[in-house]
């Protein structure tokens, strides 16, 4: 298990964290269960954990691969500078934001799910991980080819004015060797 | 021999039986809970109770279903191909989780009205008398909460049901998480190693039930206490003089084993397989390091013997003891080795290729290689392709291994053992973003080449390599050897072509080829040239030309 960058998997797992608990909350909300102040409060933790985590961090190593729609969630989330770069704060963010759902049953699954990302997150925080927005690339225009030479600056080199008058009549005698190279594969 | 309407029928066909099973078992054990024996539960629980029942009954199913596919050597021995393990995990699995959902809601309202009964202590209310029930035996309660001191939570985690239904509700989501595909494909040890937390929900599974905290009224109690008339006069239940005696009640004897205990037994026979066979010698007779980052390890074991375009499964126990990973088999059934083209893209590979000695520059002796065992072969035979008279076979980049072994055995066959083979002319198709992975299959296809070239056959195997990406340097290449015999960057005869092939100019050209005949279609690449493959084979079928396309997962 070498290579794993773990706040992927830890970032699935607060993404599914995030709905388990929106869906607990609306269901502790629309039966008026006892303690559905918690439910209440699930909902918002839930909406709030899947905004976090739905842009995915780019990888260290590899293509990333977007999620559909994220780039505007990119860049709010890139907005928060380091408070969402960092991986230790959001395993301390995941661990303080679960910890309601616990007072309530319709909740606890979500609760200890966060929980579980959370520990994950820590781990990816320990190995050094951090978040990166994926961006789209700029376009670069692509330099010039090495074989495309710049236009000659100087005319080509002639030989002297006697020798050019003879080149009509008499071609063996007006031929020359150029002082420089003309080919075209430098 | 695959027709392509049955072959969709029978997809098709295969998935209404399913859902027809579901929704028997859905409403059967709705109703079930509807009867009179639960009478008096419903009044505590309303139609929460089936609500929760009947997605149980639909999970016990699919929960035996699921272990089925994966008992690779029992599927092998029965000769089973056809089930596409893909469709499990595609269909069953999220419609599993679905009713997962419904189940754990249905559950939520349960515990909510349980706790209700309980605190709402006023004797003249129906739910709190049934509530008090079975307080002096606590044998024939009703509501498995006994006291208004607690909370559901609190109840959830003191009981079995309860607590059984965490463990394998937060093992099912670990697994889920753990194969999502970007972690499947980047970190397949995660997937791997988390999705043994099934053994914790199978077990979960099974106990689940134990505690019989679903309880309806002993069958000896509908005789005293009969609900319809009784239930309006419970607060003269066993007073003198009533006819209504106090309800007692008793829970379910689990049922959940007898579903999935048949499927664990067969699971736990194929890992003992399994185990036997990683025993097996299997001798590496040769190791070939292709330029392509690609591995090739020729194998031989006692008894071994295969299908075109079948693949085994490779564990090298010196690089990972718990770790088999699957690959096509390129060499054909009838040469005396076996052998497997392995691309290095990750840790295993990675590692089985400096167990192999691939990264030094002296070949190694033969004592030096490691040991590994070989699980297979498994899966679809595809000796379908020597049933037709013309194939076109199209591979896409890593696709084309299973053609290796199909390209091979064919030629064995029309050559060596001198058979009439059926097979009178193959069209290949070739797919390939970049020119480095070429090298060994190139190597193949000189070979063929040359070998058709002596015996005067150029014309069966016609075979067509497509470039569909290329740099700037190498276009200029390209142009400037365009005359030249050989192709400049095979070295074979016929020429690479630039691009994605024509599909509708290449079929109607084996088309007026070849009149009156069956052609065979075969693919072995992305979903979205298999929906165009499928629609150039409808469009192209005619009165005497028929297209067959054959959707195999190789």
């Amino acid at each position: 298990m070498g290579k794993i960058e773990w706040a992927m998997w830890a970032n699935e797992q607060a993404l599914a964290s995030g709905l388990i608990l929106l869906t607990g909350g609306i269901v502790g909300v629309a039966g008026q269960f006892r303690g559905w102040q918690f439910a209440a409060y699930a909902v918002a933790a839930g909406v709030f954990v899947c905004l976090l985590e739905y842009p995915r961090s780019k990888r260290a190593k590899g293509t990333s691969v977007e999620r559909t729609g994220q780039y505007c969630f990119t860049v709010c989330v890139k907005a928060f500078g380091p408070l969402t770069r960092n991986y230790y704060v959001r395993a301390f963010l995941h661990a303080a934001i679960c910890v309601p759902g616990g007072f309530m049953l319709a909740t606890v699954l979500g609760c200890v799910c966060l929980g579980i990302a959370s520990l994950i997150y820590l781990a990816a925080a320990i190995r050094g991980e951090h978040w990166e927005p994926i961006l789209p690339r700029k376009e670069t225009r692509k330099p010039v080819a090495e074989s495309i030479k710049n236009p000659p600056q100087n005319p080509p080199p002639r030989p002297p004015p006697e020798m050019r008058r003879k080149q009509a009549g008499d071609l063996e005698k007006s031929a020359y060797d150029n002082p420089m190279s003309v080919t075209d594969d430098e | 021999m695959g027709n392509f309407v049955a072959n969709e029928g029978l997809s098709v066909f295969v998935i209404m039986v399913w859902l027809g099973i579901n929704a028997f078992l859905f409403v059967h054990f709705y109703m079930a809970f509807l009867v009179e024996r639960w009478y008096y539960t419903r009044v505590l629980l309303g139609q929460a109770l089936p609500w929760a029942r009947a997605p149980a009954a639909c999970l016990n199913f699919n929960c035996m279903l699921i272990l089925l596919p994966v008992c690779r050597n029992l599927l092998s021995f029965l000769r089973v191909y056809s089930i596409k393990a893909l469709h499990i995990y595609n269909d069953i699995f999220p419609f599993s989780l679905f009713l997962v959902a419904v189940h754990i809601i249905a559950h939520l309202f349960n515990f909510e009205f349980f706790m209700d009964a309980q605190l709402n202590r006023n004797t003249s209310l129906l739910t709190f008398v049934l509530s008090e029930i079975g307080n002096g035996d606590n044998a024939s309660f009703l509501n498995p909460i006994r006291t208004n001191e607690t909370n559901p939570t609190i109840v959830m985690f003191t009981t079995v049901a309860g607590l059984t239904g965490v463990a394998i509700t937060l093992a099912l989501i670990l697994i889920i998480t753990s194969s999502m595909e970007v972690i499947r494909r980047s970190y397949f040890e995660v997937f791997w190693y988390t999705h043994h937390l099934f053994i914790i929900f199978f077990i979960g599974l099974v106990f689940h039930g134990y505690a019989r905290i679903v309880r309806g009224q002993t069958v000896a109690s509908l005789d005293t206490n009969k609900p319809q008339n009784c239930s309006d006069m419970f607060e003269d239940w066993g007073k003198n003089g009533s006819n209504c005696a106090v309800p007692e009640f008793a829970g379910n004897p689990p049922g959940t084993w007898k579903w999935v205990l048949g499927p664990m037994i067969l699971y736990v026979c194929e890992r003992i397989v399994r185990i036997y066979r990683s025993h097996q010698k299997v001798v590496i007779t040769k190791v070939v390091m292709h330029p392509s980052k690609t591995l090739e390890l020729q194998m031989k074991r006692k008894g071994f013997s295969m299908e075109v375009g079948q693949y085994v499964f490779i564990q090298c126990p010196s690089v990972s003891r718990l770790e088999w990973h699957p690959f096509t088999l390129t060499s054909a059934p009838e040469e005396d080795y076996f052998s497997a083209h392995i691309r290095i893209v990750g840790d295993w590979t990675q590692a089985l290729y400096e167990a192999c000695g691939g990264d030094k520059n002296e070949p190694q002796e033969a004592w030096k290689l490691p040991k590994v065992a070989i699980d297979g072969p498994f899966g679809t035979a595809s000796e379908d392709v020597f049933g037709y008279e013309v194939v076109m076979l199209v591979g896409a980049g890593i696709g084309v291994t299973p053609f290796a072994s199909i390209l091979k055995s064919v030629w064995y066959k029309r050559i060596q053992n001198n058979q009439d083979v059926f097979t009178k002319k193959i069209y290949f198709y070739w797919l390939c973003p970049e020119t480095q992975a070429f090298e060994w299959f190139a190597d193949l296809l000189q070979s063929l080449e040359g070998q058709m070239t002596e015996k005067n056959m150029m014309g069966f195997l016609s075979y067509n390599i497509y470039l569909t990406r290329w740099k700037e340097q190498e276009a200029a290449h390209f142009r400037v050897h365009h005359e030249a015999e050989n192709d400049p960057i095979t070295g074979l005869k016929q020429k690479t072509f630039y691009g994605k092939p024509n599909w509708d100019n290449e079929f109607t050209n084996i088309t007026s080829q070849h009149p009156r005949s069956k052609v065979g279609v075969f693919l072995c690449g992305p979903p979205q040239l298999a929906k165009s493959l499928e629609k150039q084979c409808m469009s192209h079928s005619a009165a005497d030309v028929k297209f067959i396309f054959n959707k195999e997962n190789f």
